[in-house]
């Protein structure tokens, strides 16, 4: 069986493809470029094609297919007519699927589940990722606002630390809060 | 407590009554809370729509018809109760093709002429075994069946003559770039970036080739509809304001500054300010024209959904598709536009409300005064370019006519 992966996402693509490499018998064929997509999908010509849900090519990809339909093989849209669960759990996953007619359901099931699983995994990696980034400029914010107050008040560092410590508890607030007031505070003091 | 509606849409410029009936308040003043939803796709405007991520969409109306007839995918009924706008598109081609087709024409060409005019080159072409392409933005978009419509009683046959496949709008300008279509059908600021960029130049508005013709609608799952009508309701009635405040010319640069914002059209204010205003330019460097009526969003009761406008679009669908006439289907496609939902949104304001729901399309050539529920009407020329007409109570033999 062959599984065409549509993603402009190289990274999202990967790890899909990783997913499903432990599958038997399938082979898998990532496309990332837009251009010529067409062209390459009836070199591949797949049995299923999975595609990232907001992917902006999708209608072509879908006129092609009802083209396809009229001169080729039917394509029908995601796993089965009536499975509205797996349909709603894959457009909450963000990922759309287009499936040869004909393709028996027990087949097809896995290959989406495990795309699924997979969709999320990266999600769930991406807001990792922001968190992480998230956390590394708060920090970065703490250390500024420490060296404003070594530098304008003379403190040594863990005085500059324990002062913005105490400020944000006595404001019931955090501390990346306060030492974000200090650095504007103190931008907006020195005109830069 | 505020209902909350989530509606998806696509950035085009006819995407502007919900943006400003969220930014101006309006909703609100309903007491609806809206949220918009961005895509890229209409695939995927559908998926949230039928999936439930999203009440309500900006949708192309015969995507609207096709989605109930289950076209392409699971039949699940639509509602359309509110059409957020008429024509607004234009048809694009690639600069050396529009100069030798246009003739001496300096604005806008005639669409008979240029018609003429580019069956020569598509036969040309089609007998070279290049036939020229064009690119429509949905297979059930008005874009496809107004471009067809053209094509054909011009004398150029659609998939035999001439190539058409779908490109995104915010791919038209480099599919004509690249020689991979020679001509676009599409919304603005679509056409307008082709030309800034140069490689394309407006040939013809769609309005030219039907004088009304219905383009988005407002579109919502059938039991969506049912389960939320009292919102609904007032949601129509924000959006009737977003419209008239959408055509007064006092507000069209300020719309346009909002609808250019990177989380709506993420594109040119003046590109946008230009559709608003019906100015269209056509060639790089090319004087710069008004076409009265290029964008339709609010005289006229122009968003109340005439029963015949979703009878015409099926007429299309069937043309189109290579499919039998069927009564069901035709019924069930009429029944996607609601004007019983639009009227119960409108009675006791200000707007006018026709007295029928349904009209002969392409009857009306002069100002003509209508009989109304409520309020005055006079609806200016709806005609078709070739002067056809459809009466509704005769799908069958218009088809006839026109095959």
């Amino acid at each position: 069986m062959r599984i065409a992966i549509v993603d402009e996402s190289a990274a999202r693509a990967s790890i899909i493809e990783e997913g499903l490499s432990e599958l038997a018998d399938c082979d898998l064929v990532v496309i990332t470029e837009r251009r010529g997509m067409l062209a390459r999908m009836s070199e591949i010509d797949p049995d299923i094609v999975l595609m990232d849900l907001g992917n902006p090519s999708r209608d072509m990809l879908e006129e092609y297919f009802a083209v396809s339909r009229a001169l080729a093989r039917p394509i029908a849209m995601f796993v089965d007519e009536a499975d509205d669960e797996a349909i709603v759990a894959s457009v909450e996953a963000g990922v759309s699927s287009y499936v040869v007619d004909g393709l028996a359901a027990g087949r097809i099931r896995p290959i989406l589940d495990l795309a699924i699983t997979r969709f999320n995994a990266f999600a769930r990696l991406q807001s990792d990722l922001a968190e992480a980034r998230g956390k590394l400029a708060e920090r970065e914010l703490v250390d500024k606002a420490k060296r404003i107050l070594m530098q304008s008040k003379g403190l040594p560092e863990p005085k500059a630390y324990a002062e913005l410590r105490k400020t944000a508890m006595d404001q019931g607030k955090r501390i990346v809060n306060i030492a974000e007031a200090v650095v504007t505070a103190h931008e907006l003091m020195s005109g830069t | 407590m505020n209902t909350q509606l989530t509606i998806g849409f696509l950035p085009l410029v006819d995407a502007c009554l919900p943006i400003l009936a969220l930014e101006h308040g309006f909703a609100e003043d309903e007491g609806i809370s809206l949220s918009l939803v961005k895509d890229l796709s209409w695939a995927t405007v559908l998926d949230r729509l039928l999936y439930g991520h999203s009440d309500a969409a900006h949708m192309i109306a015969p995507l609207a018809i096709a989605a109930t007839l289950g076209r392409g995918r699971p039949a699940q009924p639509l509602a359309a109760p509110f059409v957020l706008g008429l024509n607004g598109n234009a048809i694009t081609l690639t600069p050396t093709l529009a100069r030798r087709v246009r003739g001496d024409e300096k604005g806008l060409g005639d669409p008979v002429k240029v018609g003429a005019a580019l069956r020569e080159v598509a036969l040309e072409r089609a007998a070279a075994g290049k036939p020229l392409t064009f690119g429509v933005v949905h297979r059930y978009s008005s874009h496809n069946y107004m471009l067809r419509y053209w094509l054909a009683s011009c004398g150029i046959r659609a998939d035999k003559d001439v190539d058409i496949s779908t490109v995104a709008p915010p791919f038209c300008a480099e599919a004509l770039e690249l020689g991979e279509v020679d001509g676009i059908c599409v919304g603005e600021p679509w056409n307008s970036v082709a030309v800034e960029k140069g490689v394309g130049e407006i040939v013809l508005s769609t309005s030219q080739i039907w004088r009304r013709g219905v383009e988005k609608v407002l579109a919502l799952r059938e039991p969506v509809l049912e389960e939320k009508r009292d919102a609904v309701l007032r949601l129509i009635r924000a959006l009737c304001r977003a419209a008239a405040h959408f055509v007064d010319p006092i507000n069209w640069e300020h719309n346009a500054a909002i609808l250019a914002r990177p989380e709506y059209l993420d594109g040119s204010p003046e590109l946008i300010r230009r559709a608003i205003a019906d100015q269209i330019l056509i060639a790089r460097g090319g004087t710069m024209i008004h076409y009265p009526d290029f964008m339709f969003q609010y005289r006229e009761a122009a968003n109340f959904p005439w029963v015949s406008q979703a009878e015409w679009l099926y007429s299309q669908m069937v043309r189109w598709d290579g499919l039998a006439f069927d009564r069901a289907d035709a019924d069930k496609a009429a029944r996607v536009f609601r004007p019983d939902i639009y009227r119960a949104a409108l009675l006791g304001t200000n707007e006018p409300l026709p007295g029928a729901s349904s009209k002969v399309e392409g009857s009306i050539v002069t100002p003509t005064v209508v009989g109304t529920q409520q309020g005055n009407m006079v609806l200016e020329s709806n005609a078709f370019f070739d002067g056809k007409v459809f009466d509704p109570q005769r799908i069958e033999e218009y088809l006839a006519q026109l095959f």
